[in-house]
Parts: C-alpha cells; sequence; structure tokens
C-alpha cells in the first residue's frame, strides 16, 4: 500500500478526479476503505439514525439515514441526494449501517437503481468497525454540492406487475428472504426461500463469494436465472440477498422493494402452510 | 447467600478458564459433498424416493411434518456432551438455515427444524467444523448412544461410565455391521440405579464393580436388554448379574447381531429388539445372546477390537480442586414462590457434586427450545465457570452445566439470568418434557410440545416447583403413541390422539400412571382420556387430590404409584376412584358453548387430525 500523504491539511475534501477513481467491487474491506479515506477518493455513507451518527462516525463520512431515501425514492430525489451529498457519476462510494449491512444494501441499490454503479458495501457494521478500534472522528462532515446524471437502471427493478408475470416464466425466479417462520406462514406464490440471515457470517456483512455460489448451486439455481428478490416491507432484508446473489455471480438479479407489505395490500394471492404448528418451537 | 465458604485453594482469578476438551471429531468433510450430490440427484429424479429417503435418514435428516422439502437436522451428541464451540455453532447454524432456535431431545439430541433440504449438507459442513455429526443420527442404526448427564459427578456411581459411552458411539458409528439394521437400535448408559434410560433401550448398562479370584477390583456393568418405549413398549431384561468390563464390546456387538440376523424385516410395526425378544422369549434370547457372545469373542479380530478404545475417550486433564463451601443453605432449606430467585433457583436447579465444593447446575428450558443468543451466552457460561468447559444435554431437554464451583453459582446465576436462562423448577415437576408434536413431525397427532412449555408456565407460575413433595414426580407429553416425549416413564404421562367428544373431532391425551425410569424403571398405566385444554386442569386436580389425600410425608409420585397399585388409602384407593374424581374437570361444555376446548394448543381452527408417513423407520 502506497503511504497516504494524510498530512492533515485544513482544508475541505476535494472530489477526487474521475479518471482516478477505482471501481469497487460489490463488498469493500476495511483496509481498502482506509486507504480510499486517506487518499479523499471515496464518500463514505453512514445510514444510521443522525443520532448516531452525530455521536461517531467513519471518517469524512456523510449522514443519510435510510428513512430520508424511503421518504420519497423517486429517481429525481435520489439523483438530488446524490449532488448533495458531492457525489459524481464515478465516484467510489462506500456505504455502512449498524444492521448486519441490510440498511446499507437497501441504500446501495437505491444508487444503483438511479445510475451510481461505483457503490460497495463496507464489509462489517459500524459495531464491528468500533470493536477493531478503527478510527472514528465526531465532525459532521458536508461536501461541495456534485453533478450526477440520471439514468435509470430498469434491469434491477421489479414491481408487482413485473412480479406477478414472473410467476410462470420457469427462467425466473422469486426469492423470499425474511426468516423462515415468517416465510411459512405465509409468502408469494412459488417463492424460494433465502432468508437473510443465511448469507451473512460471523464478522462479515456477507459470507464469501465461494461458500455463496456453493450455497445456491446446492439450491439447483441456474446461473442463467432471472432473480426477483422481495422480503418484508421496504426492501432492506432483500436488499442484502441482492447483493449476496450478485456476489455468487448471478448478474440477473432484480430487487422489488415495495415487497411483501405492498403485494398483501394489493390484495394479491399467498400461499400459507398451516398443517404444521411451527411457531411453538420457537424458544424466543 | 451467605459467604460462609473457605477457601482452602488459590482463589479464581478472573480469566481464568480451563483447559478447553479437544474437537472429538464425530463428523467427516466428505459426507457433507455427498449429502450435496445425492439430494441434486433426488431433484433431477435420478434416485427413486425410498432409496433417497434411505440415505438421507442415515445421515440424520429427518423429514418435516407435511412437508418433505424441509428436514429436522438431528445432531447425534454421545453422551449429551457439548463443548462452547459447538454450542456456538449451533447458534451460527440454527440462524441461518433453521428457525433461529434449537431444540434439546429426549435422547441427547440436538435437532434443528424447517431447515430446507437443499441446506442441509452446508448444516452438515457446519457442524463437522465442530466436530459434529448427524450420521446415524436417524434410520435403521445404532441411534446417539445416551449416557447419564451425572456420569462421573453423580454420588451414587460405581465409576465414571462416560469414556466407556464413548467408546461404544465411536465403534459403532459407520460401522459396517450396524448399517441395515431391521430398525433402529438404542444403547443407554447411567451412573447409577436412580439416573438414566437403562431398562427402556435395547441395551441398558449400569456401572458396577465387584472383586474378582484375586480380591482386585474389576470394573463392569449390570446389563439390560430389549427394554424400549413406543407403540407398545417393554421393560428391558437383565442379561447377567455382571458383565466385566472386557466383555462390554462383546456383549453389545453380539446383541446387535443377533437382532441383525432375526429381527423382523417385514412389519415395520413391529420391528424393534424388543419385539424380537418378546416373541423368542427372554429365556432363548438371553440363551442366545449368551452363546453369541462366546461365537463374537472368538471370531473377533484383533484390529477390529482395537477400534473400541476406553482409554482414549478418558478425560486425562487435571481439573483444580474446587474452594471448599461450609454450606449451601438454599440447597436443602425450603423455598417459596416468594423466595430470592436465586435462592429457589439454587433449590430447585442446583446440585452438589461428588467433588467437593462443584456443583451440578441445570437450565431450564421449555419442552427443549433455546434461541441462538440464549446458546451463546449458555456458550460463554460454560467458557467462565464450568471447570471442565463442557456441558451435557439431559433427555429432560435441559442443560446441566457441571463442575461449578459454589462459591461462583451467583455470578453464573447472575450470568444465565442476563439471557433468560435461569428460570427456577429444571429438577422438579414444573420441567415438563414434551416431544416435537406437530410443530414438525408427521406422526403428530397433537401439539405436545406447546402443551409441555405450557405446563412449565403454569406450574412454575403457581410456584409448584417450590414444593418439595412433588420433586420427583414428572410430567412428560407425547404428541403420539409413539413415546419420544417418553410419557411411559412418567409420574403422569400423556400421549396425544383424536377423540369425538359431543359429536365433534377433539384433540385429546391418554394419561398414564405411575411410570418411572433408572434400574427398577416401570411402565405407567393407562388411565383414561383427556381433552387437550384440560390437561393443565386435570394434574392440578391430582395434585389438590394428593394434598387431601396423602398419608405422612409421601410423595406425589408414590401416592401416585400407591392409587395405581389400588392400594391408595382414604377416599382415592385406586383408578377407578381417581377417574371419578377427576371426571368433571375432564368434562367439555358444548362445542358452541366453549369452542376454544375442542382446539388445540397453537391453533385457531377446528381440530383435525392430519398424520403422514413416519420416518422413524427408514
Amino acid at each position: 500500500m502506497k503511504k497516504a500523504a494524510s498530512a492533515a491539511k485544513k482544508k475541505k475534501a476535494a472530489a477526487p478526479k474521475a479518471s482516478a477513481a477505482i471501481q469497487l467491487p460489490i463488498v469493500c474491506d476495511s483496509d481498502t476503505l482506509r486507504s480510499l479515506v486517506r487518499k479523499k477518493a471515496v464518500r463514505v455513507v453512514d445510514v444510521r439514525k443522525a443520532d448516531d451518527y452525530n455521536q461517531e462516525h467513519i471518517p469524512t463520512a456523510v449522514s443519510l439515514p435510510l428513512a430520508r431515501i424511503l421518504e420519497n425514492d423517486t429517481p429525481e430525489k435520489t439523483v438530488d441526494i446524490l449532488e448533495e451529498l458531492g457525489v459524481s457519476d464515478n465516484m467510489p462510494v462506500v456505504i455502512y449501517d449498524d444492521t448486519f449491512g441490510a440498511l446499507a444494501a437497501r441504500v446501495a441499490w437505491t444508487f444503483q437503481y438511479v445510475g451510481h454503479t461505483n457503490t460497495a458495501l463496507l464489509e462489517m457494521t459500524f459495531k464491528q468497525w468500533k470493536e477493531l478500534g478503527l478510527e472514528t472522528e465526531k465532525q459532521a462532515r458536508t461536501y461541495p454540492r456534485a453533478k450526477h446524471s440520471l439514468r435509470v437502471n430498469k434491469n434491477i427493478y421489479a414491481d408487482a406487475p413485473y412480479v406477478e408475470s414472473a410467476k410462470s416464466q420457469p427462467d425466473k425466479l422469486l426469492v423470499d428472504s425474511r426468516e423462515r417462520l415468517n416465510f411459512l406462514t405465509e409468502h408469494i406464490p412459488g417463492a424460494k426461500n433465502i432468508p437473510y440471515t443465511m448469507v451473512g457470517s460471523n464478522g462479515s456483512i456477507l459470507k464469501k463469494a465461494e461458500e455463496l455460489k456453493r450455497m445456491i448451486e446446492n439450491r439447483g439455481i441456474s446461473k442463467d436465472s432471472e432473480i426477483i428478490t422481495y422480503c418484508g416491507s421496504v426492501g432492506t432484508l432483500s436488499g442484502l440477498t441482492y447483493y449476496a446473489l450478485r456476489l455468487a455471480g448471478f448478474d440477473n438479479v432484480k430487487l422489488y422493494p415495495k415487497s411483501f407489505k405492498e403485494w398483501k395490500s394489493l390484495g394479491k394471492p399467498k400461499e400459507e402452510f398451516k398443517d404444521a404448528t411451527y411457531w411453538d418451537l420457537s424458544a424466543e | 447467600m451467605k459467604k460462609t465458604g473457605v477457601a482452602t485453594v488459590r482463589p479464581r482469578q478472573k480469566g481464568d478458564v480451563s483447559v478447553p476438551k479437544p474437537n472429538p471429531r464425530w463428523g467427516r468433510e466428505e459426507e457433507t459433498e455427498i449429502f450435496a450430490k445425492k439430494v441434486k440427484l433426488f431433484r433431477q429424479g435420478k434416485i427413486s424416493e425410498d432409496d433417497f429417503r434411505r440415505f438421507r435418514l442415515q445421515h440424520g435428516a429427518y423429514g418435516s411434518r407435511l412437508h418433505m422439502d424441509y428436514s429436522m437436522v438431528r445432531i447425534k451428541v454421545p453422551g449429551g456432551e457439548m463443548t462452547p464451540d459447538q454450542i456456538e455453532k449451533i447458534a451460527s447454524l440454527s440462524e441461518a438455515f433453521s428457525i433461529g432456535s434449537a431444540h434439546v431431545s429426549t435422547r441427547q439430541n440436538i435437532q434443528l427444524h424447517w431447515v430446507q433440504l437443499e441446506d442441509v449438507s452446508e448444516v452438515m459442513r457446519g457442524l463437522v467444523e465442530a466436530g459434529l455429526t448427524t450420521r446415524e443420527a436417524c434410520g435403521n442404526t445404532v441411534r446417539n448412544v445416551m449416557c447419564s448427564h451425572f456420569a462421573g459427578v453423580c454420588p451414587d456411581e460405581a465409576f465414571d461410565a462416560t469414556p466407556y459411552s464413548m467408546a461404544i458411539a465411536r465403534f459403532f458409528l459407520r460401522n459396517p455391521m450396524c448399517q441395515n439394521l431391521p430398525r433402529k437400535f438404542k444403547i443407554n448408559f447411567s451412573c447409577c440405579d436412580k439416573h438414566g434410560l437403562v431398562r427402556v433401550a435395547d441395551i441398558g448398562l449400569v456401572p458396577a464393580v465387584r472383586k474378582n479370584e484375586n480380591g482386585e477390583t474389576i470394573r463392569g456393568f449390570k446389563t439390560y436388554l430389549g427394554g424400549g418405549l413406543g407403540a407398545a413398549s417393554f421393560i428391558g431384561h437383565q442379561l447377567e448379574e455382571f458383565t466385566p468390563e472386557d466383555r462390554l464390546l462383546a456383549t453389545c456387538m453380539a446383541t446387535v447381531r443377533l437382532f441383525d440376523r432375526h429381527g423382523n424385516r417385514e412389519n415395520m410395526a413391529r420391528n424393534r429388539m424388543r419385539y424380537l425378544v418378546h416373541e423368542m422369549g427372554w429365556e432363548k434370547f438371553q440363551k442366545m445372546a449368551l452363546k453369541e457372545r462366546t461365537a463374537v469373542e472368538m471370531t473377533t479380530s484383533y484390529s477390529t477390537a482395537k477400534l473400541f478404545d476406553v482409554k482414549s475417550q478418558e478425560d486425562t486433564r487435571q481439573l483444580p480442586k474446587a474452594p471448599r463451601m461450609a454450606k449451601l443453605p438454599m440447597l436443602n432449606e425450603r423455598v417459596s414462590k416468594d423466595s430470592p430467585a436465586f435462592e429457589r433457583w439454587l433449590h430447585t436447579n442446583v446440585v452438589p457434586q461428588k467433588q467437593e465444593g462443584y456443583f451440578t447446575a441445570f437450565i431450564t428450558l421449555g419442552a427443549g427450545d433455546i434461541t441462538a443468543s440464549q446458546l451463546r451466552v449458555l456458550a460463554s457460561a460454560i467458557r467462565d465457570f464450568s471447570a471442565e468447559a463442557v456441558a451435557r444435554n439431559t433427555p429432560q431437554q435441559n442443560f446441566a452445566v457441571r463442575y461449578i464451583r459454589g462459591t461462583e453459582l451467583r455470578d453464573f446465576y447472575e450470568k444465565l439470568a442476563s439471557a433468560g436462562l435461569a428460570n427456577p423448577g429444571a429438577l422438579t415437576i414444573a420441567s415438563a418434557v414434551g416431544c416435537s408434536g406437530t410443530t414438525s413431525c408427521n406422526l403428530a397427532i397433537t401439539n405436545s410440545h406447546r402443551l409441555a412449555k405450557e405446563v412449565q408456565r403454569k406450574f412454575l407460575e403457581l410456584g409448584l416447583d417450590t414444593d418439595d413433595s412433588l420433586r420427583d414426580s414428572t410430567i412428560k407429553i407425547s404428541g403420539c403413541p409413539n413415546s419420544c416425549g417418553q410419557h411411559e416413564i412418567a409420574t403422569v404421562g400423556f400421549f396425544g390422539g383424536a377423540t369425538r367428544i359431543n359429536t365433534s373431532m377433539t384433540p385429546t391425551y391418554t394419561m398414564l400412571f405411575a411410570g418411572s425410569a433408572g434400574e427398577n424403571g416401570e411402565l405407567g398405566k393407562a388411565v383414561t382420556r383427556v381433552p387437550a385444554k384440560r390437561v393443565i386442569d386435570v394434574v392440578l386436580k391430582i395434585i389438590e387430590l394428593y394434598r387431601q389425600q396423602k398419608s405422612g410425608n409421601e410423595t406425589l409420585h408414590q401416592w401416585v404409584t400407591k392409587v395405581t397399585k389400588g392400594q391408595g388409602t382414604g377416599d382415592i384407593k385406586n383408578l377407578e376412584n381417581m377417574k371419578a374424581a377427576l371426571a368433571q374437570v375432564i368434562q367439555l361444555p358444548a362445542p358452541d358453548k366453549d369452542p376454544d376446548a375442542y382446539m388445540d394448543y397453537g391453533s385457531d381452527s377446528r381440530f383435525s387430525a392430519k398424520t403422514a408417513r413416519g420416518e422413524c423407520a427408514a
């Protein structure tokens, strides 16, 4: 690693030049992030609650609580937010949360949806970052407004009509990311269950690519399948599964961000399993 | 707690933890890969359903209730012994692939429910890392070898049976001689005549010692054969007065061989060894077993015999001496519902060991269920407080954490309490046993699992765990007649069924009295049928009658046994009197008056008995 010239210059962080930007992988490890932070070559996005951010955060991070994205997730608004955070088209963006990666995943997906392709999830949560004794800061950050183009990527998005039509197409697979007991209780007909708990591991928000590959392969899911992920309400758990599938090498993955909550409110059909009292096995 | 202890050893410093036990390596990684491959072939239609089923069961994956896309993964835990690492691994696997909880069975297995069939190999892979296996946990094999959770610490034992049970488990695991038995085969070791399930196993072994002709003390076992619980249960017969330890392996091999050769391979309902013994007659079977043993001894090669290695299974770690304590008051003194929680827990969950200053504490679970986060706290508590740094799960569906210094029981308790693991009542009537029932089993008719939890909740609420006269009584509940809940060895046992009451199909339980475990174990006698929603009321009524009718200091168990034998004094002399006294509690109002009384626990719709093919026999 190059020695970062990190002498504390009292100067606002400037956006890195587009030509110097590196293309981030799906998951960014802590060493890479620290190096990028030192080089001021990354925009770190903290999606926890504003209060948590104000307590402390990863150096140079900006605050973008997930709720802000969810209250108005039109592409125009998302681009407006990106610009406000000083994110230009090719700038590397690394996102983290304190909720096993699910909130970060939902925000990352939203950025990708409006055409920002250079995003990554931090491999760990803020809690783990702290436990490792890595550096934090308290100072709230703002950056000069940047210009960001809007190129909606329809290929990674699914709505209810799309999900409904996918059911009858054998090369399209619907994946429910909720926990097993919720899935057994009710789910969208034909969906397969890959609980979000299956894709994470101790110390990392996602298992290693080869492990994920093996698990998906065990499930007999073909590489060419188109997969649509959904979860209970706003696409966070399924956002994480979206990235797990991408990491496992699936290129054609879509998120149904409005998920089962919308599906039920639309009165669409559900599959239920009532022949066993499985909830009584839970020790909760 | 008063600090009256006199420390005779260096007080333990914070951070002093025992040397961990080595990874036992029961599992094999290649088996996980083979399993994954077979699932794919099965899904592609390249293996028949029956062949796959046999394979699946041999590897510990049991089909789930009316939904064969899911498995119950049964983790074989010989002697119930688990290291903190294994417990943590099970926590992670339960979160990733199961329902976020694990379940302690009545035969010292740990079960993960509702695992997608395609994910079973991943669970197995994780287990192998932790040294565990699911191999031969189901199917027509030698199942998990049980050993009393008190073995090694029981004040009444002749010697510690643990290394023998482990050596037997290792010898039979993957052994070609027991890969295709007529049916499953169960071996149980106890520590003494009271603890352990030796009379209800195919082979039951109680450690014993005697002097040989040279006056030397030699170890051996009292051996019982042909017992077992099920739709028809039998109490095992004693093979001989004393089986010396050097004949233990041959005795077990001979019994397995006899069963393999003569067991019924045609009628699945009658192919356990106990039927063979019953049909052949004990004397004939006994003669054949002794003769077979001689044949085994004369024909077993040295290399085969060497695979049975007790020495290698001994725990050679030197455990430190515990600080001596003058007294732990609450262990023997009376407590009540209103006693401080720690004192109540101490009284109902903790027993002294034969090792002075050390205690065994039990973790009260509800019908054996424990969450992933609780498992992690348990693992950490074992590391911090158990000098042997392992725990054992028990056939009462709890955990026993042994070798806790008396001086540290309070800290141990506090740690458990932080995770909801310090409920009282583990060693009392409140700790009801319940099989998985309709929560996951194909054969179940009723939700025995939830009922056991409801019994426990109610009994703890009423403080019945603090009444020492109820302490030696047990309540055990199965969701069908097949006895996984061991209802026939309970003071008051129940097995589920369906009965038409007032023209409405109703979940009911057949109630049995006066069963018991241990070397003098007896099977319970059926008394009457009770609607599921009346079970708790009926047991409370029995306790009320007992309190009115008991003579002297007799315990509930003694009183129930007396009544069952028709030797009751007072108004309740026999089971007929008992039935009459319970009749009113059992009665249900018309279905439209109280529809809930006709439903099962965990259900808000009309009851119907749904079952599918059992997975017990491959």
